[in-house]
């Protein structure tokens, strides 16, 4: 379509052709998720089936098959939901499509693709009510499953833009500035620092050249909201940063984003070419006088980057080293010029506040948390995926009513949040609400919204171990408390974990914590020790057992495990024989449980991942 | 190999800030950052040798040796760690003889791990040409690596 909009008018004016078209043609949609995770499920075959058997029907025209973003349900990937009717069809295969399609026109469902409570062994038709979308409240996720990310048409007909119009054309800069301050949004990326506070030091600070980010390098390993955002629904995220923008006085803006997630770069590159035929960017948006651009970075796959100081300086072509930050990057960030940097999350807040007002807004959430926040719900829950809650809903009611309770009826043991910065929390802190102050006082955080369920099988030295070894790795290495003690305190972990731990260790660990606390250079090493202490903190038990008794109870840690057949319910299949490297089962006949010789046996796990029967024990 | 880097490096108005773009996109034409690519990139955006070699080896994504036909990535995020990724990790090591980082002396594969694809409802989860395996486990790994020995 290409035609340059010149004013509201014609924006408005396009909106009305649009669905009016739509309307016209009225024909049922098949929203197939394209999500990251539903394409590794194999969606876009199940996509191409359904091409071909419409060409097949001779049917074009009468249905239209619709590649979403992320529906966040990706533990029953591929999905699709069908309008009209809301029915939601999950795990479809290509050999479904013929039957979808003959339901979509006679009517009725196909009972075996519908979602089944666990429980009742119900099915459930509409997508709100299955318990996984029913407690959710998806304000900015909710676009994904209606739109095209890659049709920019799609965005505008479900009111994209109008925002934009909004701010442009009603509001001065102060009075948007003014109004995210009174909604209380505060950063989505883990600070929570309050948006609009940011936004009114930045415009304020001198300087003619100002610029805006979007920092879309989600480094958090077990977090892929800002992902599915970014790749579901770019424009919204386009259409927070130009009101930023506008609001800040800058004219210039940066998307940068990982170089693993190539889809969310591509969509998002769509959208920023989109947005700059119809005149939405580019010079005198919408015939305003605002002039705006974007441009988009690819992250060198460095987790500090995530750290605003680190990003800009990477952005300048240099290696991403975090500076002390007793100057704002408000005042002075990317090329020493005042820069507003905000996380995808809290962009695509923004369009939201501006059309439904800050009070609207602040009646969702806690006192100092407004608003709701996606989290990755993923781990050893049942229903794994992204869901958008209002702050303050329980972890409880996250983990089990949402997200289905623990995989395998296995036992919860901790949730860890807030990424590597984070803690893990154990069942006693299951009733707590959610929010930014909460998480925060029980010694973990926010973050940008990973959550990762761990069950009894899950050994939390080992979790303490694992974050350290990453955050070793990813220190940059500039100061020294985060260099040196992170290692050091690594070092400790490992032989706790290898049978070397001695009387001591664990005042040891707290007392360098200290020092990377109050030393650190930046956030990264600042709360590095976060996993340790709050496993030490609430798991203080298992540590000990690792130390004293050298055990695991857990069975993960190499050293101090064996594994053993459990002869009772060994049927004698053979499939551990031939997954042992080592030889180390012997094959005894038909019948006849193996048996395991342990000075062989190098722990690798091969048996245990294999024998579905529960036959290979770990003590 | 002179002229391509000259044109990537054009295609960036020859812009120091872009040096980050222009080593990815180097490592995407050669699978690797070969060192004469490096040299010459120093000369035609005038910045020292050891300025692109500290932004070269500062990045993960960057690799200094040459690769595999195949690039493997096994994910290690916090998802894919509870759920058992270190045991497809050594048993990939260990079909392949190689360590973590390393590549097949026939060069047929390379095998890296990441820290999260955001992939995370398919724990654990690898990756080979941009293929992803989900809900892998030790029994599956021959499997996938027989798909792409072939090719």
């Amino acid at each position: 379509m290409a035609r340059r909009l010149s004013s509201v008018g014609e924006l408005e004016a396009l909106r009305q052709e649009l669905l009016q078209n739509r309307s016209r043609a009225s024909k049922p949609v098949i929203a197939i998720c394209h999500g990251t995770g539903c394409q590794a499920y194999g969606c876009r075959k199940v996509a191409d089936a359904f091409r071909a058997e419409i060409s097949r029907l001779g049917v074009e025209g009468m249905v239209e098959i619709r590649a979403t973003g992320c529906h966040g349900f990706c533990e029953r990937g591929p999905v699709a939901v069908i309008q009209p009717g809301d029915i939601f069809y999950q795990r479809i295969a290509p050999r479904d499509v013929g039957e979808i399609l003959d339901k979509v026109f006679s009517g009725g469902v196909v009972e075996r693709l519908l979602y089944r409570d666990p429980v009742t062994g119900e099915a459930v038709t509409k997508y709100h009510d299955i318990p996984f979308y029913k407690r959710q409240l998806r304000l900015i996720f909710g676009g994904n499953g209606e739109i095209d990310p890659t049709s920019i048409e799609d965005y505008i007909a479900i009111g994209g833009y109008t925002a934009l119009s909004r701010a442009l054309f009603r509001m001065s800069p102060d009075e948007i500035v003014e109004e995210i301050k009174r909604s209380g949004l505060r950063g989505r990326g883990g600070g929570g620092f309050l948006t609009g506070i940011k936004w009114e030091s930045c415009r304020k600070a001198p300087g003619e050249i100002k610029y805006v980010i979007v920092n879309a390098d989600e480094g958090d390993p077990g977090a892929y909201m800002d992902r599915s955002l970014l790749e579901g629904n770019p424009h919204s995220v386009l259409e927070g940063l130009i009101i930023g923008a506008y609001a800040i006085g800058a004219h210039e803006g940066y998307i940068y984003v990982r170089h693993e997630y190539p889809l969310a770069v591509r969509n998002a590159g769509i959208a920023i070419e989109q947005a700059r035929e119809l005149g939405l960017l580019g010079n005198n948006i919408l015939g305003s006088g605002f002039d705006f651009d974007v441009r988009i970075t690819k992250g060198g796959g460095a987790f500090v980057c995530g750290e605003s100081t680190a990003l800009m300086a990477s952005l300048e072509g240099r290696i991403g080293e975090p500076r002390a930050k007793y100057v704002h990057t408000v005042e002075k960030g990317l090329w020493d010029r005042p820069t507003n940097l905000n996380n995808v999350d809290t962009w695509a807040n923004v369009p939201l506040i501006i059309n439904k007002g800050a009070d609207w807004y602040r009646t969702i959430g806690t006192e100092n948390s407004k608003g709701t926040k996606i989290f990755s719900l993923v781990g050893k829950v049942n229903n794994t995926g992204l869901v958008e809650v209002p702050m303050g809903i329980t972890l409880r009611e996250i983990i089990f009513d949402i997200g289905g309770g623990i995989k395998g009826g296995k036992k919860f043991k901790a949730v860890q949040t807030g990424g590597p910065s984070g803690g893990c929390l154990p069942e006693s802190l299951l009733d707590l609400p959610v929010d930014f102050d909460e998480l925060t006082k029980v010694g973990s955080m926010m973050g940008s919204g990973g959550m990762i369920v761990m069950d009894e099988t899950t050994c939390m030295v080992d979790v303490a171990k694992y974050f350290l070894t990453f955050l070793e790795e990813e220190s940059c290495g500039k100061c020294v408390p985060c260099r040196e003690g992170i290692k050091r305190m690594k070092q400790i972990l490992a032989d706790i974990t290898e049978g070397r731990g001695q009387d001591g260790d664990l005042e040891l660990l707290e007392r360098i914590s200290d020092t990377l606390v109050d030393s650190s250079l930046c956030a990264l090493g600042g709360t590095a020790p976060n996993p340790v202490l709050t496993t030490i903190r609430y798991f203080r038990e298992e540590y000990e057992a690792h130390i004293k008794y050298k055990r695991c109870p857990a069975g993960v840690c190499k050293a101090l495990i064996h594994y053993y057949i459990v002869d009772e319910k060994c049927p004698g299949c053979g499939l551990c024989v031939k997954a042992c490297p080592q030889g180390a089962i012997t094959f005894m006949g038909k019948k006849k449980p193996v048996v395991l010789d342990e000075s062989k046996c190098i722990k690798c796990g091969a048996c245990y991942d294999v024998c579905k029967l529960g036959a290979i024990g770990v003590r | 190999m002179s002229e391509k880097v000259v044109s990537i490096v054009g295609k960036y108005n020859n812009d120091r800030a872009q040096l980050v773009a222009i080593l990815q996109d180097i490592q995407e034409e050669y699978n690797y950052l070969p060192k004469e690519a490096l040299v010459r990139v120093s000369q035609l955006l005038g910045i020292p040798l050891s300025q692109v070699y500290n932004v070269a080896t500062f990045f993960k994504a960057f690799s200094l040796k040459p690769r595999g036909k195949h690039l493997i990535n096994v994910c290690l995020g916090t998802a894919c760690h509870v759920r058992g990724a270190v045991r497809v990790l050594e048993k990939l090591e260990r079909s392949l003889d190689i360590k973590s980082g390393e590549t097949t002396p026939d060069f047929v594969f390379t095998l890296e791990t990441v820290n999260c694809m955001g992939a995370c409802a398919l724990g654990p989860v690898i990756k080979v040409d941009g293929e992803y395996f989900g809900q892998m486990n030790v029994e599956k790994v021959d499997h996938v690596l027989m798909q792409f020995r072939s090719s």
